[in-house]
């Protein structure tokens, strides 16, 4: 695989590359979903190929292919050069890259159980028991258990000089339950809706979800919630539990800070950001307790890794500090822009993908609010919100409404009734500025987000994020006609 | 490589008594990207990606690969079958689809020319939107690609079919100098089809009227849904009110039989129109039927794959997706009947509402409901008194599809073809005008957070 990477180096820059890299992937994923009590999919699935990037006269140039030979090597990046070279018909400044040093070794996640060395026979062990429980409940209507494992074997190479070599696992794993009566459909989901959790790292998180322990209790739930009263509209105090949090920090800050959409790169598609440069160490983003970080080193993130696809090292960096917006999730071309050198998030979904700003794990740090039971206590009056169902924000990153499966209200510190069909709305830095309390260390999870979209063509991309329950002032709930 | 000897190779390897299913999709595919009026992205991908379902005493496995040398489909055969042997049996699983009588092969919606489209071509494209752009004093982004693709599937009924298609599209937004924006969008099997001239123009008009946008308070409004916005909307009706596993789950916002929307509404999906960008096939190798999905407001028929329709007892309409398919059938080929009001005299007759001509970030709220909520986007416009007066920031949506298609009071004569950002739906639809639509939010004027 080595030879394929310097022939294909070899054939860009004597065809006019001032810069190459070549990114060879080799790609397995497991997947099972029982339905009902059935085994509705089981799949195995291997993808391996490899890409050249260039740049030829500064401008981009982008191939790839399934055909891992030293011709077709050959082949694709004479094609990545002509690429290029059609790029600059449209004219424009020159790319110019940050001075990041090559590097080179290797990176593996860690892990205590190989996913792969599961057998199908336990898998399906926890799935059907999960199943099983979920059946328990009286009156659900459809009970679904899913679980996936992913490994990546990732060799990087470039022209300055950059040799790199990782190994990425990751698995996870989710049970979700149904009720459905002429009216309404629910659902109740464990740990997460949206695909589960799923973890960088070994079998041990998903044997740690006891995802059987949760199924009744999700089942009942989903049941009780086609009676529950609908939620209430107006103005209200909110505390969001730590999965939604984690997708409020995805959308709010997470895409938002993305470099490349705050430079128009993505307007497109996904849009722009309001968080422009100018705004960059002089805006404040939300509340002094507001602490979010991309922390590309953290244990069991989704985004954690050695290196990104450009060969820049993972690293910690802050995004939102006491409130104030001071980072960006940046790139090899973007990060020169405001001044920086990139803090390595440029990421491609498979080989076939150009690397693109991509979340590592941003995070919420915790606060000082202690555990969930501690805030509600702290709460005389509000909706305890959880488990993400919807989720929508504006081109510009202000303007969101989200969904949740279930909100419980809160009278006098406790929990006083379950309500259906909770949304609340808000605009981005008002509403983390009104966030008054975010629970400790001891709250705090990793959560993975498997499924983020981005890009032309589209790439769904595995971000983490960090995040522990938080309480939010005169939040707008309950919106629409119901 | 052919690709259906390809799949037939796999099956061949399979041990007596199994029967499979082998599907490969081959795919050349290129994009070119551009913002700030140069191109920044500029990509090119080849793959193909075979696909193996096996059976055996009612237990199934998948495998799936890119590795297409013998050593490979022995490997990816192998792999299916030992996930087939642990797996657990279902007690009646669908039947393999029968073959149609003979072997199908359509090249409906294949052009050479877009196949053959080189970067050149895309980055003169490109140029000439961006042209457009800066002629007016504005900033363009936005992709030019070209794709084609050849679905092949054979299985062990006997079936062999397959079909391979281009696509070539251009969609961009514009920006003007206090960051209004307009967008603009074509879809072509046939990349001669393709205007960079009129797709520019088209985005640089609606971003110079964007300018200076007002505030407007949310509540609810007449509406002019463009045809970008309508085709977002049916996007999520595939998902909320077209597939056979929603249906038969009872999780659907239609009732099949039972009046959906408006009787000037009709709806069907047909992966064999030329007007489209067709899919002669879906995944199970079936050949797509027109599915009369909603007839003069009346929830007609809905899409099956495999499993729906062998649960239903009813035949397979060709909208399978690749296996193993938890999520169910799905319609994306999908046609709205135009009507009889002049598209450019639908805002007449609405005294104070809102003419949209795009969403944005469109989701489901309650599925069973059929409510979505979503931004407005790329230029939104009050009309007061039957005219555009002026446009307005962009406001949020919560809305109950089946309520907003029962209140169609015009249907605009013109239809055009628009392609989703995110599912690969295509949808040929007009623009419509919804005598209330219920906007729960606006944006906030950024100078102003």
């Amino acid at each position: 695989m080595n030879d394929l990477i310097e022939c294909a180096i070899d054939a860009a820059t004597g065809s006019g590359a001032a810069y190459a890299d070549v990114r060879i992937v080799e790609h397995q994923a497991e997947s099972l979903t029982v339905k009902n009590g059935s085994l509705a999919a089981a799949s195995s699935e291997r993808s391996a190929g490899f890409a050249v990037r260039v740049l030829v006269d500064g401008a981009w140039g982008f191939a790839s292919s399934q055909d891992l030979d030293r011709d077709a090597s050959q082949r694709v990046a004479r094609h990545a050069v002509a690429i290029a070279r059609a790029s600059r018909l449209a004219g424009g400044p020159a790319v110019a890259l940050d001075d990041t040093p090559p590097a080179a070794g290797h990176w593996s996640t860690p892990y205590v159980e190989d996913p792969f060395a599961v057998s199908l026979e336990e898998k399906l062990r926890i799935l059907f028991e999960a199943d099983a429980a979920m059946a328990r409940a009286r009156g659900i209507t459809l009970r679904e258990a899913t679980m996936e494992a992913a490994r990546e074997r990732k060799l990087f190479g470039s022209s300055e000089g950059a040799r790199l070599e990782q190994d990425l696992v990751s698995c996870g794993a989710g049970i979700v339950a149904t009720a459905v009566n002429d009216q309404e459909t629910q659902e109740r989901s464990y740990p997460k809706s949206l695909g589960g959790q799923v973890v960088g790292g070994g079998f041990e998180a998903i044997r740690d979800m006891d995802l059987s322990g949760h199924g009744q209790r999700i089942a009942e739930e989903a049941v009780a919630l086609l009676d529950a009263p609908q939620c209430p509209s107006g103005e209200m105090t909110v505390i969001l539990e730590a999965s939604q949090v984690a997708i409020q920090v995805h959308e709010s800050c997470g895409h938002p800070t993305e470099l490349d959409r705050a430079l128009g790169m993505e307007a497109s598609f996904a849009g722009t950001s309001f968080l422009t440069v100018d705004r960059l160490d002089r805006f404040r983003y939300g509340s002094d307790i507001v602490n979010i970080d991309a922390d590309a080193t953290a244990p069991g993130g989704l985004g954690t890794f050695g290196w990104d696809d450009e060969g820049v090292s993972a690293q910690n960096v802050p995004l939102v500090s006491g409130g104030q917006f001071v980072g960006y999730l940046t790139s090899r071309e973007t990060a020169p822009v405001i001044n920086r050198r990139s803090m390595g998030s440029s990421r491609a979904a498979s080989w076939r993908n150009l690397p693109l700003i991509r979340m590592t794990n941003v995070s919420l740090r915790p606060g000082e609010a202690g555990s969930l039971d501690d805030l509600i206590a702290d709460t005389d009056e509000g909706i305890l919100l959880g488990t993400n169902r919807s989720w929508s924000i504006d081109e510009r990153r202000l303007n969101f409404q989200f969904g949740t499966q279930v909100g419980w209200l809160i009278r006098k510190g406790k929990l006083a009734g379950m309500v259906r069909n909770p949304t609340y709305t808000g605009i981005t830095p008002r509403f983390w500025g009104s966030c008054d309390a975010i629970c400790g260390p001891g709250a705090w999870t990793q959560w993975g987000e498997p499924y983020c979209g981005k890009g032309e063509p589209m790439q769904t991309a595995s971000v983490g994020h960090g995040a522990a329950p938080a309480r939010f002032r005169n939040v707008q709930v309950g919106v629409g006609q119901w | 490589m052919v690709g259906r000897d390809v799949a037939a190779a796999a099956l061949a390897r399979l041990e007596p008594g199994y029967e499979g299913e082998a599907s490969i999709i081959q795919r050349h595919a290129a994009l070119t990207r551009f913002a700030g009026s140069r191109i920044h992205q500029n990509v090119a991908e080849e793959d193909a990606t075979l696909r193996v379902r096996i059976r055996h005493n009612g237990r199934t496995g998948v495998a799936v690969t890119n590795r297409l040398s013998p050593a490979g489909l022995e490997e990816v055969v192998a792999r299916a079958a030992l996930i087939a042997a642990h797996a657990a049996a279902e007690a009646d699983p669908p039947p393999l689809a029968e073959p149609p009588g003979e072997s199908v092969d359509s090249d409906l919606g294949w052009i050479e020319a877009t196949a053959a489209a080189d970067p050149g071509a895309r980055a003169a494209g490109a140029r000439t939107v961006i042209d457009a752009g800066v002629a007016c004093g504005l900033t363009a982004s936005g992709a030019f690609s070209t794709e084609a693709q050849q679905r092949s599937v054979v299985n062990t009924g006997g079936l062999v079919a397959s079909h391979r298609v281009t696509q070539a599209k251009l969609v961009t937004v514009m920006h003007g100098p206090a960051g209004e924006t307009g967008y603009a969008q074509s879809i072509s099997t046939d990349l001669s089809k393709i205007d960079a001239e009129a797709v520019g123009e088209e985005a640089a008009e609606w971003t110079a009227r964007a300018a200076d946008p007002t505030d407007l308070a949310p509540g609810e409004y007449p509406v002019v849904l463009g045809e970008y916005a309508v085709a977002e909307i049916l996007e999520y009706l595939a998902f909320m009110a077209f597939s056979g596993l929603a249906i038969e789950e009872g999780r659907a916002c239609v009732e099949l039989g039972q009046p959906a929307f408006g009787s000037n509404v009709t709806i069907w999906d047909d992966g064999q129109d030329p007007a489209g960008v067709p899919t002669a096939i879906d995944f199970e190798g079936v050949t797509k039927q027109r599915v009369d999905l909603i007839s003069q407001g009346l929830a007609r028929q809905t899409a099956h794959d495999g499993a729906t329709a062998h649960r239903a007892g009813v035949p397979r309409t060709g909208h399978g997706l690749p296996a193993p398919n938890t999520f169910g059938p799905l319609c994306w080929n999908l046609f709205m009947a135009a009507g009889d009001t002049p598209r450019s005299s639908l805002t007449q007759g609405v005294e104070r509402g809102l003419l949209v001509t795009r969403f944005h970030y469109v989701n489901i709220v309650h599925p069973k409901k059929g409510i979505l909520t979503g931004m407005t986007r790329d230029g939104t416009f009050l009309i007061e008194n039957g005219a555009v007066a002026g446009p307005v920031r962009n406001l949020r949506f919560t809305q109950s599809i089946p309520d907003a298609f029962s209140r169609i009071s015009a249907i605009a004569a013109e239809s055009r073809l628009v392609g989703a950002d995110y599912t690969g739906i295509v949808s040929r639809v007009p623009a419509v005008r919804i005598d209330g639509w219920n906007f729960t939010g606006a944006t906030a004027n950024e100078a102003n957070v």
